[in-house]
Formats: structure tokens, C-alpha cells, sequence
């Protein structure tokens, strides 16, 4: 459940979002999530649940995955964060993302996001993972339309096209 | 003339905007001067308001506040019966019942002004079980507590007992589930009195909407816009529930002057919008020596929740679907919707097929236990054979061999050689492992006359650039409608699928194509996008500006200079139903649907005894589905349905108290994850369909029938118990093996 963040104690802090540079004026207890969507209008990240479960909400923060509902954005001041808008690279869209066009890994689409930067850390660490390895590395992303088997598909088919994924 | 469009897997149109987080659901949208709406419900399952109360410590004029009262038109949430009011007046009958709206403009004021909302009750006696609604102690809905009854007779059942061999008897339940798309539901409603009401939602029916608020907020339908932005999942869940909410945020729109959303949260959704309609099916079945089905008796009962709503139809799919793929000589089936005092239960993909057919696929087992056969040679013995009649005496026309299709998915899933290993090695492991069955139909689109009641309207048309643009009502929320209608389209004018775009689902831009349901908008509507297209190409081989044979920069150029000169080119096609169907409303016989998808599933299961978890290690799914139009969609769609299927007999409880779901948290409610699930291997056999777009029938709710009785199935095949209820979650076969007398199959040292 979001923390009530009072409109008198909102501070100023910095973060790198997808490569810039960005302060926001927010309490430090707002969270991640909601400084993503409200104050810098990244809405690529979503609320599933609100507590951790469904992995929506999942952005890089410093290159580890987190459910950002429940990161207070005060203990990420100053970090990297990388969020669904930042994967792509220009024009280009990366492996993973290609590879869920191809695959049908997205149908709903709610979940992609999460379920792609999941994906992405998960070939970070482990750039050839076995299909058990992709199972166990995206079980903390729900996703309700797929049954996961295309979802599954489309990372081992990225992970087959190398680094950059 | 071969097609090139349809049959492909072409890429979904929506696709880049999802894979890159461009997509903009409803609550990614924002308007100027928006405020946030909230609902604040009854606390108690049955009662009268005595008093509402505000916290005296709250400045309530910072607040817009809402009540049945303030409604500008009629009280209820139009649909099939206006029974179920849009606020409570003066009384309550379940625990989440809407009673008083809120709106402000910081979201976090709202919710603790929700809290500060005190309402006195004089409690009712309420009704939470079909068993207490049956007995009409407490009569809480008409005179009776029936929604809705049905009955199909076929030949003269009484006659069959005297000659039978066996007389087989089973009750078999289901419990509620959750739709859980990972979307909760949404809309944002905007009032202005020149230009009426717009609201934008996450919904798949923008016409049931349109109809709902014309009544509650007393507009005419011009006055009325509704419009569908992207949508996370809807599964049934967002058919008839968005008319609720839109309602909420239309009247906190048009009191206020300001934009309103509302967009719940995961607990208020899991809580207070619907679900599947928990069900109990007896059945009785007089059986030959042989395990010839000589006729029999089902008893098909759900429980309704509240009110009405959509449970005479989803009684009416589970009454039709109740004898499953099998040739009865003479059958009785009785339908029931009993009212209860939870929050209704409404569409869920299935549609009441997923609960009867449990019970009818796992009495075929039972009934092979009882002949002595196996579970595939019973269904053999009795599978629908073309030329047959279906319990509604409905002639099988189509060259369906189910035998062929049951022997294509036992060889798929290895099941004999699997079975026969399994029986030979259990007894020495403490994991042990099963094979069930399950064969099943689905009929696709709507039931009976449904089809030529809604007639609905498609339209193609040629914008000034010369593209095509298909406009319908019909909603994409991840089954891919928007990209098998295009191909549909472009399939039928010759065109690149490329070159083909489809509307945003707006009731001001878009005919009534029907809502997006049963199964029937590849079949149904995909086939009136095909009528409509060859009906534009043809306006434009007339006009001599396109001839018989074109390139796509040909068409371009036809469809601009027709626009130039005529302005923008619309074709329509209206539905007609086919000549010769007949069905009778009353007597619940005939062409049920116009026709049926047919599967035969195979689970293989672990059974873990020392934890008492059942897994699914290997899940083969095999239909007939028409011709598949996509094949990644369609793969997609069977293996998503599976994974539901899966949650429905294993994982998903929905916990009650006083009618109230207690464990309406993705936390305490346990949906399968990419860990639980096996994989699931789907194949096709494409036999063709006339009635539907280049052969292809309903698809979406097909695969959720069939995984629960052949992973129930299989349970029992792995430990010998007969379990007739799902969900069926480890406490439920820890309490059955430990209730077995001789303790064999619990583990050492157990108890």
C-alpha cells in the first residue's frame, strides 16, 4: 500500500533514469513506481499488485531487478535506473524485445515490461540459460495470457542471438 | 486460390507498443483537472442501511459525494434483468456492495476518506451456500432464489434404468476463481453537457457499457461515448463488471464537472468484481455391460452470487455443455442459478463449460472403473459420431473423428507406455505419477438465437489515403483480435497485411460487432470483416477505378480518388443467421451453436507425498479448431487457457467468509508462475468450418475446459483416491490419504 506522501515534505533528489539525469521534488517515501509514472511520465513500468507479487512494476536499479512499488525512492537517490522506455537501443529494438514480437511473448502486453526487463537481467547473469533456468528466472513475473511457453520461447531465442540481448 | 495472409503468423499489430512500454492503458492516462474516484462499500452480506455517517474530523467539502440519490436516471446496471442497482438504496445484499462514491483530487485524501465513511446496518439472515439458497429458509432474490432454470430432455430417460447394467451416480463441485488479469479494472468517465458523457475503460464489451450508462445516467445514446484504451487481460472479467465502475466514475463525472477515474486495487478488485460461478453436478448415467452410455440425469447448479446479471447465460452454456462429446440415446439435464449474498459471479472464459464438464469427464472415469474398462475406451465407446444428435438433438454434420482425435493425443503424451510405467513403479515412490484424460467440445459464439438477436454490424473502410481501416466493436485484450481481423481483411481484399489498419474501439466511430465473447470473433465477426471487405472491393471494381486484378499501390490509388469524389468509403455487413438453423428457446432444442471445437487432453501429474503437492509434468493439448489463422496466436491462446486450467484444478482457491473472498491478494491467491507450470504442447487438426472466416471456429475458451478433469484424472490414476472437487490443493489430498485406513500410501514415519 502507498505510503501518504504529504505535499510539505517532499525533498528534492536525483536519479539517472535511462541514461539522464533527472531530480524530482517528491517524499522520500513515495514510491519508485509512482515517481517513474507520475513526476518523470514512464508509465512503461505498472502496478499489478502493489506488494511485490507480479513483477509489473520490475525496473534495473543499478542492473539488479526490483519491484519498484515497494522501493521507497529515497534509497535509490543517485542511482542507475533503467526501466522499459530505456531498453530499446535508439530506433533499434533489443533481441529481447524483437524476440517477444516473434514468439507472441506478448499478448495483454501488461506484464511485458516487467517480464522483459526480468528477462534482460536474468541474460545479463547468465547469458545461456537452460529452459529451467529461464523458468525459475522470470517466476517472480506473473503473467495471466501466455501459459509463459512463448514467453519462455522468445528468451531462449534471444539468448541463442548473443550478448546485448 | 491460395491464401497468403490468413494461416500465417502474422505479427500482432499492437505488438511494438507493448514491447516497448509505449502502450497506454487506462491508467497510464491523465486528463486536466481529473480527480480520483473511490467506492465505499457495505460491510455486512445481507441487510438495511440504518445510518451513514462522515467523520466529523474530515473537511467533507473538499469531497464529491455520491449516492443513490444523485442518480439522474434509473438505478441499475442494465443487462439482462435490472435487478442489481448501480448504489445500495436503503439496502444490501453482499458484503461488497457499492453504496456512497468519493472523489478528490489527491488519491491518498481519497482512500482515508473512505475509511472515514461509518454506515449502521440492520443485518439480514444471509445465504452463502446453493444448498442454503435451495432451501429457501431465507428467500433473498424473486420468490424462489432462481435466477434462471433450463431443461433439455431427449428421448425418454425413464425407460433406460429397467435395461441398464450399471446405474453410475457422482456429484462433482467447482469453486469461484479469479479472472486475475494483471490489469486491474479502470476507466476515467469526463461530462460535458454539450457533448454528454465520455468514459475510457479497460473493457471488453464498449456496447454493454454504452447500454448501461444511457440508462443510469438518462442520456440518449448520442450523448453516450464509450471507448476502449489498451486492455490487460480481461478473461470474462471485464464483459459486464465495467459497466459498474463506469457507472461510479460517470456519476462522480457529471456531479463534479471534472474528469474522474477510478481505477481499483488488486485487493478491491479480487474482492468485489466478479468471478466463475462456483457449481455442483450430479450426475446419474445408466451404462451397458459394455460401457455403452444408455441415457441418464444431470443435475447442473450454480451459484449466481446476488444478482442476475450474466448467469442465465453462462447457465445456459454449462446446461448445453453438461453431456460433453458423447452420444446419449436419452438424457435429462435440469439447469440452475441460485442466488447467494457474495458479489455476483459473472463471465469468466468457459462460460459454465469449464464446471460441467469437470463433472462429466470425471464421471467418465468413473463410469470406466465401474464397467472395468479403461478411460480411453469408455470415451471411444461413446464419442458423438457425425450424423448423431447432440443432448439438444443438434445432427453432428461436420467430419469430426474423435476416436482419431483420441488417439493422436495418447500417442502424443506417450500414454500407455507412461501408464503402464507409472503402475509398475508407484508403489515403491514416494512421488507418484498419473495420466488423466479428458474429451471435450466448446461450442463457438453465442448460444442458440443469441447470434440473430445481437446481428451484429461490421465495417470496412477506405480512408482518404486510400487505406483500410476495420471497424468494429470487437476488443483486443491480448487474444489478438486486432491482428486476425486485419488478416482476415487483407486476405479478402488482396492486400499486404500491412496495409491494413483497424479502429480504436469507440462507440461514435465504430458499429456494434457484438461484444467480445463466447468464443466467436474470429468466427463470427472475422467472417462479417470478410463480407465487408469484398463488399468495398466490389464498390470499387463497380466505379471502374480498380480493376479485376491489382497491386496494393492500385488499390491505394482507387480507394483515394474514390474518396476524393465521394467522400470516405464504408462497407458494412450485417449478420445473418444461416438458413435452416432452427432453435427452440423454450424447449432448449436444436442447433445449440453453430458449430463446436473438439480436443482431447492429456495431463501427466506428480504427487508428491511428502508434501502432498500435485504438478503437472506434462500437458498435451489436441483440438480441431477450424482452420488456425494465426498460428502463434493460436498456440498462444490454447497454452494461456491451459495455464488457467492448470490454476482452476491445482493452485486458485478463492477462501470465503460471510461471502467475502478473504484472500484477495496475489499473495494469499495463488496463481501458477513460469516455475509450476509444465510444458504444454499444443497441436492442431484443421478439419475446416463453413460458417466461419476461411474455416476457422472459436478458439479463446476451449483450452480452459479441459485441464481440470485431466489433471483430477490423473491424481486419481497416481493414487488410487477419488477426489471430485477442484480446486485440489495439497490440504485436500493430505486429508484424503490420511483418512485412508491402512495408511499405504503415506510415507515412512508418516502418520
Amino acid at each position: 500500500m502507498a505510503v501518504s506522501p504529504e505535499n510539505q515534505d517532499k525533498g528534492e533528489l536525483s536519479l539517472t533514469v535511462n541514461g539522464r539525469l533527472r531530480s524530482v521534488q517528491v517524499h522520500p517515501m513515495a514510491r519508485l513506481l509512482d515517481v517513474l509514472r507520475h513526476e518523470l511520465h514512464l508509465t512503461g513500468a505498472k502496478e499489478g499488485c502493489g506488494e511485490g507479487e507480479c513483477g509489473s512494476c520490475s525496473v534495473l536499479v543499478n542492473g539488479e531487478l526490483v519491484n519498484s512499488c515497494l522501493v521507497p525512492v529515497l534509497q535509490v537517490e543517485g542511482a542507475r535506473i533503467t526501466t522499459i522506455e530505456g531498453l530499446a537501443e535508439g530506433p533499434e529494438l533489443s533481441a529481447l524485445q524483437k524476440a517477444f514480437l516473434e514468439c507472441g511473448g506478448a499478448q495483454c502486453g501488461i506484464c511485458t515490461p516487467g517480464m522483459i526487463l526480468s528477462a534482460s537481467h536474468l541474460l545479463t547473469k547468465n547469458p545461456n540459460p537452460s529452459m529451467d533456468d529461464i523458468r525459475e528466472g522470470l517466476a517472480g513475473n506473473l503473467c495471466r495470457c501466455t501459459g509463459y511457453m512463448q514467453i519462455l520461447e522468445a528468451v531462449a531465442r534471444a539468448s541463442c542471438r548473443g550478448p546485448g540481448a | 486460390m491460395t491464401e497468403t495472409v490468413v494461416g500465417t503468423s502474422a505479427p500482432r499489430k499492437e505488438g511494438l507498443d507493448k514491447v516497448t512500454g509505449a502502450a497506454r492503458y487506462i491508467d497510464d492516462i491523465t486528463l486536466s483537472g481529473m480527480l480520483y474516484g473511490a467506492t465505499v462499500r457495505s460491510q455486512v452480506p445481507r441487510g438495511t442501511i440504518k445510518a451513514i455517517s462522515f467523520d466529523p474530523r474530515l473537511d467533507w467539502g473538499e469531497f464529491v459525494t455520491v449516492t443513490a440519490q444523485d442518480i439522474p436516471g434509473k438505478n441499475c446496471i442494465a443487462l439482462i434483468f435490472d435487478d442489481q442497482p448501480c448504489l445500495a438504496d436503503g439496502r444490501v445484499n453482499h458484503p461488497e456492495e457499492p453504496i456512497l462514491l468519493l472523489a478528490h483530487v489527491d488519491p491518498h485524501r481519497l482512500r482515508k476518506a473512505v475509511d472515514a465513511v461509518a454506515i449502521e446496518f440492520d443485518p439480514l439472515p444471509p445465504v452463502f451456500s446453493i444448498e442454503d439458497s435451495e432451501r429457501c429458509a431465507q428467500v433473498i432474490w424473486g420468490s424462489d432464489n432462481l435466477f434462471k432454470t433450463f431443461l433439455i430432455e431427449k428421448g425418454n430417460v425413464e425407460d433406460v434404468w429397467a435395461n441398464a447394467d450399471y446405474i453410475v451416480e457422482g456429484e462433482y463441485t467447482t469453486g469461484a476463481q479469479e479472472q486475475l488479469y494483471i490489469e486491474n479494472n479502470g476507466v476515467i468517465a469526463s461530462f460535458d453537457r454539450e457533448q454528454g458523457l465520455t468514459v475510457w475503460g479497460s473493457l471488453q464489451c464498449p456496447y454493454y457499457v454504452h447500454k448501461a450508462l444511457m440508462a443510469l445516467c438518462n442520456l440518449p445514446p448520442e450523448k453516450v461515448r464509450v471507448v476502449q484504451v489498451e486492455t490487460g487481460g480481461a478473461f470474462g472479467g471485464k464483459e459486464e463488471y465495467p459497466s459498474m465502475i463506469a457507472g461510479h466514475a460517470s456519476l462522480l463525472a457529471m456531479k463534479s464537472g471534472h474528469p474522474v477515474k477510478i481505477v481499483y486495487d488488486r485487493l478491491e478488485d479480487m474482492t468485489a468484481t466478479t468471478k466463475r460461478h462456483p457449481s455442483r453436478t450430479r450426475h446419474r448415467t445408466a451404462v451397458s455391460r459394455t460401457g455403452q452410455i444408455l441415457g441418464g440425469e444431470i443435475d447442473f447448479t450454480i451459484d449466481g452470487g446476488a444478482y442476475a446479471t450474466l448467469s442465465s447465460v453462462v447457465l445456459s452454456r454449462g446446461t448445453i455443455h453438461a453431456g460433453g462429446p458423447y452420444h446419449w440415446p436419452s438424457i435429462r439435464i435440469r439447469g440452475k442459478a441460485v442466488a447467494t449474498n457474495a458479489p455476483p459471479h459473472g463471465a469468466f472464459r468457459g462460460f459454465g463449460a469449464p464446471q460441467c464438464l469437470f463433472a462429466m469427464e470425471r464421471h467418465m472415469d468413473r463410469i470406466a472403473q465401474v464397467v472395468g474398462i479403461s478411460p480411453a475406451e469408455v470415451r471411444r465407446r461413446n464419442f458423438l459420431k457425425p450424423g448423431q444428435t447432440t443432448t439438444t438433438e443438434q445432427t453432428v454434420r461436420e467430419e469430426i473423428d474423435l476416436g482419431k482425435l483420441l488417439d493422436r493425443a495418447l500417442e502424443l503424451s506417450s500414454y500407455s507406455r507412461k501408464k503402464a510405467e507409472f503402475a509398475r513403479e508407484n508403489p515403491a515412490r514416494q512421488i507418484k505419477r498419473g495420466m488423466g484424460i479428458a474429451a471435450f467440445l466448446h461450442g463457438s459464439g453465442f448460444t442458440g438465437s443469441g447470434e440473430r438477436f445481437l446481428a451484429s454490424v461490421v465495417g470496412v473502410e477506405a480512408g482518404a489515403d486510400g487505406r483500410v481501416r476495420v471497424l468494429v466493436s470487437s476488443t483486443e485484450f491480448g487474444q489478438g483480435t486486432n491482428t486476425v481481423l486485419c488478416q482476415i481483411a487483407a486476405e479478402a481484399l488482396a492486400l499486404p497485411y500491412e496495409d491494413v489498419r483497424i479502429a480504436q474501439p469507440d462507440t461514435d466511430q465504430v458499429p456494434n460487432s457484438g461484444p467480445t465473447v463466447a468464443s466467436r470473433t474470429v468466427m463470427v465477426v472475422g467472417n462479417l470483416v470478410r463480407s465487408a471487405a469484398l463488399g468495398l472491393k466490389q464498390t470499387l471494381i463497380a466505379s471502374g477505378l480498380l480493376g479485376s486484378s491489382y497491386s496494393a499501390e492500385e488499390f491505394r490509388a482507387a480507394g483515394q480518388r474514390h474518396v476524393a469524389t465521394h467522400g470516405v468509403l464504408r462497407s458494412f455487413a450485417r449478420y445473418e443467421a444461416p438458413a435452416g438453423v432452427f432453435w427452440d428457446d423454450e424447449k432448449y432444442r436444436g442447433e445449440a451453436y453453430a458449430t463446436f471445437a473438439w480436443a482431447v487432453y492429456v495431463a501427466e501429474v506428480a504427487v508428491d507425498l511428502s508434501t502432498f503437492t500435485a504438478t503437472v509434468e506434462d500437458f498435451v493439448a489436441l483440438q480441431e479448431v477450424g482452420r488456425v489463422l494465426n498460428p502463434v496466436l493460436a498456440q498462444g491462446q490454447i497454452a494461456g487457457g491451459v495455464a488457467q486450467g492448470i490454476g482452476f484444478a491445482l493452485y486458485e482457491k478463492v477462501v470465503w467468509q460471510n461471502g467475502r473472498m478473504q484472500n484477495g491478494q496475489m499473495t494469499n491467491y495463488i496463481m501458477p508462475t513460469s516455475a509450476d507450470l509444465p510444458p504444454i504442447r499444443v497441436f492442431f487438426e484443421e478439419i475446416g468450418n463453413v460458417h466461419g472466416a476461411y474455416g476457422a471456429k472459436g478458439i479463446g475458451e476451449l483450452p480452459m475446459d479441459g485441464p481440470a478433469p485431466a489433471i483430477v484424472n490423473a491424481v486419481e490414476d497416481a493414487l488410487g483416491f477419488r477426489f471430485n472437487s477442484v480446486p485440489l490443493l495439497a490440504e485436500d489430498i493430505f486429508e484424503a490419504v490420511s483418512k485412508e485406513p491402512s495408511g499405504a500410501l503415506l510415507p515412512a514415519g508418516g502418520k
